[in-house]
């Protein structure tokens, strides 16, 4: 089992996602430590892919700026040990089964526990494949991250009982990007979740403003922003981390005071 | 415990975000009870006999087998049918399908733009909305199919993201599905994505190889030595396999677009050039980096532009049951002319690849082994584009 429970200790989660290498990886360590400082409970680090389909616009251009620089996941890898000198905060991947699977599923996982990477989110895995990487990955000690939908209904009880590390909840239909608004009911689903599992869950897509982040983490266990601080890199580049840091306190505060 | 659905050998599967789970499972329900109901049935055997133009002919290309000198070659003649292809076959079922699953929308990724042509079509017949993706370059090199899927009610959307071409398409249909899913069918052009997909559409197609068995062995009075036709995805490929594949005596070869060739970066032969992985919903072969990165591919042929190909091809190659072989650019342009100049038939681009392979094959084949090759589509649309390749510039 990994340490990502840790996250679910300092009440209501607070979980960025940073994609490697955009613009460089030198300014990805100091937007993830600007997090880290800033309050930030567990970080979803990017691995870019060349076709991320669950991502709308903001994040595929993220992943194209980190590719276009020579990213790669073994460097991505490196990087991580690195990091892990003096950050000690939980940190998840987030990428695609292909990027897993040609790097080797078994090396990949056995460098995620190396390097203190407690779990992985890979959207184009769903329940029905976990099995192309858990035993691999539960040998590694390293945590397959199940999402659930607004789709998901009948299902969310089947994915919620085998669920490990935290619970991904998918705010609403499509793909990631910023919304004026959250329609799905997530108090239902959370309910199904809490019938089924301790397993702590939070919610992501679509979230930017500290009081939606406030409103997903009163009905979960935290809330989970993307698009909005991959804006802030695509705003201003290598100057992007004290904005990133400013930008999370500010969601923090917000999980931190939802009841 | 986890099961995965829809496996040929270690291929296939469903590696599609959870947001789409419930929607295919339901399509998969919806096709295992439609296939075996009798009223579907017929009613997708009225519109492939009296609205396609099915059966089409299986055509004895006599002065081709004469100037070649080897084997007997018989065209399939997809191109005859309604919209200039294959592509009507699978679009029909899959329209008829959702319309008795209550959708009221399509939408389609499509590369050449024949598959967009087809959606367009039936969603036009049927009285649906239809929305297709089109890589932006492909826009421009298949200018007439935009044109005519507007002129067909359709919202063509160009696509910008990754390379513009066919990949970018089905990415950016697969999201548009995952943000409108309860009025909307995806309708996959091809022999891929995750299952049912690859299923469905090789149950529709598999109606070109029912047909040409019967017409052979009618013509003949015995099976060809071998099937030949090209593969993106593959579906025309696996239609025209899929009722020879328990006749052993009979080679099934694939033609993959090589591009500017294996050798090069300007390639598009996934068999020949790729490795295993995941991707576009399914476990497959795939042209990509060490790193899993998807290849920029490379062909003339904007239908064959594809880094990937469907499982049951990649199992067929693993098995050893079908053969895949590249085909280069220079090859189907010349492919390309000899059909027209020699039998009259301008094929797609596409189809030119496998005449391509026929045109090597015939003559190392004595005169009573007997080829069939599948003319997947029509050249109309190809025509400026080779005018280009040949360094003429013509106006449509």
């Amino acid at each position: 089992m990994s340490n990502i429970r840790d996250a679910f200790r300092n009440g209501k989660a607070f979980i960025p996602f940073i994609t490697c290498g955009d613009p460089d990886l030198e300014t990805t360590a100091k937007a993830v430590r600007a997090a880290a400082e800033n309050g930030a409970d567990l970080i979803e680090l990017g691995i870019p892919f060349s076709d991320p389909t669950a991502e709308g616009p903001v994040i595929q251009g993220a992943n194209i700026r980190a590719l276009a620089g020579g990213i790669t996941t073994d460097k991505i890898f490196d990087f991580v040990a690195e990091l892990r000198r003096d950050v000690k905060i939980p940190l998840v991947f987030m990428t695609y089964a292909n990027v897993v699977f040609s790097y080797d599923s078994e090396r990949f996982m056995a460098r995620c526990c190396e390097t203190g990477v407690g779990g992985i989110i890979l959207p184009d895995l769903p329940f029905e494949e976990k099995e192309e990487f858990s035993a691999v990955a539960k040998q590694y000690g390293v945590d397959l991250i199940s999402l659930i939908a607004p789709t998901s209904e009948n299902r969310i009880a089947m994915i919620a009982k085998e669920a490990e590390g935290f619970i991904y909840i998918v705010s609403s239909l499509g793909v990631t990007g910023t919304r004026t608004e959250i329609t799905t009911n997530i108090g239902d689903i959370v309910k199904v979740i809490r019938e089924n599992t301790d397993v702590p869950c939070a919610v992501g897509f679509g979230i930017s403003k500290p009081e939606q982040a406030q409103k997903m983490a009163a009905l979960s266990d935290g809330a989970i922003v993307g698009s909005a601080i991959i804006k802030l890199l695509e705003k201003y580049g290598k100057d992007a981390p004290p904005y990133i840091g400013e930008y999370v306190k500010s969601m923090k505060d917000a999980v931190m005071s939802a009841e | 415990m986890s099961q995965s659905k829809g496996r040929f050998g270690v291929h296939g599967g469903q590696y599609i975000p959870e947001t789409l789970m419930n929607a295919v499972i339901e399509l998969e329900k919806a096709y295992e009870h439609y296939k075996n109901d009798p009223e579907f049935n017929r009613e997708l055997k009225d519109l492939l006999n009296n609205y396609a133009g099915r059966p089409s002919l299986l055509y004895y290309a006599e002065k081709m087998t004469k100037d070649l000198g080897g084997a007997k070659i018989y065209l399939k003649r997809e191109d005859l049918n309604h919209t200039g292809s294959h592509k009507i076959n699978n679009v029909l079922g899959q329209a008829l399908l959702a319309k008795k699953m209550g959708k009221t929308r399509l939408i389609a990724e499509t590369g050449a733009g024949q598959h967009g042509v087809a959606t367009a079509t039936a969603a036009a017949l049927m009285g649906m909305e239809c929305v297709v993706f089109m890589g932006k370059e492909d826009t421009e090199r298949q200018a007439l199919n935009v044109y005519r899927m507007r002129l067909l009610g359709a919202e063509v959307i160009p696509v910008t993201s990754g390379t513009a071409t066919l990949k970018d398409a089905v990415s950016e249909a697969m999201r548009e599905w995952t943000s409108r899913i309860d009025d909307t069918h995806y309708c996959l052009g091809s022999v891929m994505g995750p299952h049912p997909f690859p299923t469905i559409v090789r149950d529709f197609q598999a109606v070109i190889s029912k047909e040409s068995r019967e017409q052979i062995l009618e013509a003949e009075g015995r099976l060809p030595d071998a099937v030949i036709a090209c593969v993106g995805g593959g579906s025309n490929a696996i239609g025209s396999f899929y009722n020879f594949i328990p006749d052993e005596s009979v080679r099934l070869i694939g033609c993959e677009a090589a591009g500017r060739g294996i050798d090069t970066f300007e390639t598009a032969a996934t068999v020949n050039t790729g490795r295993i992985g995941i991707f576009h919903g399914m476990k497959s072969y795939f042209c990509q980096d060490e790193y899993g990165q998807i290849a920029p591919v490379y062909s003339i042929s904007a239908g064959l532009d594809y880094p990937g190909v469907g499982p049951e091809h990649a199992h067929l190659h693993d098995i050893g049951r079908a053969e895949y072989v590249p085909i280069t650019d220079d090859e189907a342009v010349n492919a390309f002319e000899y059909l027209s100049r020699t039998e009259g038939i301008i094929p797609a681009i596409e189809s030119a690849h496998a005449v391509a392979y026929a045109m090597k094959l015939a003559p190392t084949m004595d005169k009573d082994k007997i080829i069939i090759i599948t003319v997947s589509g029509r050249g109309d649309k190809d025509c400026a584009a080779i005018a280009r390749y040949r360094g003429e510039d013509i106006h449509e």
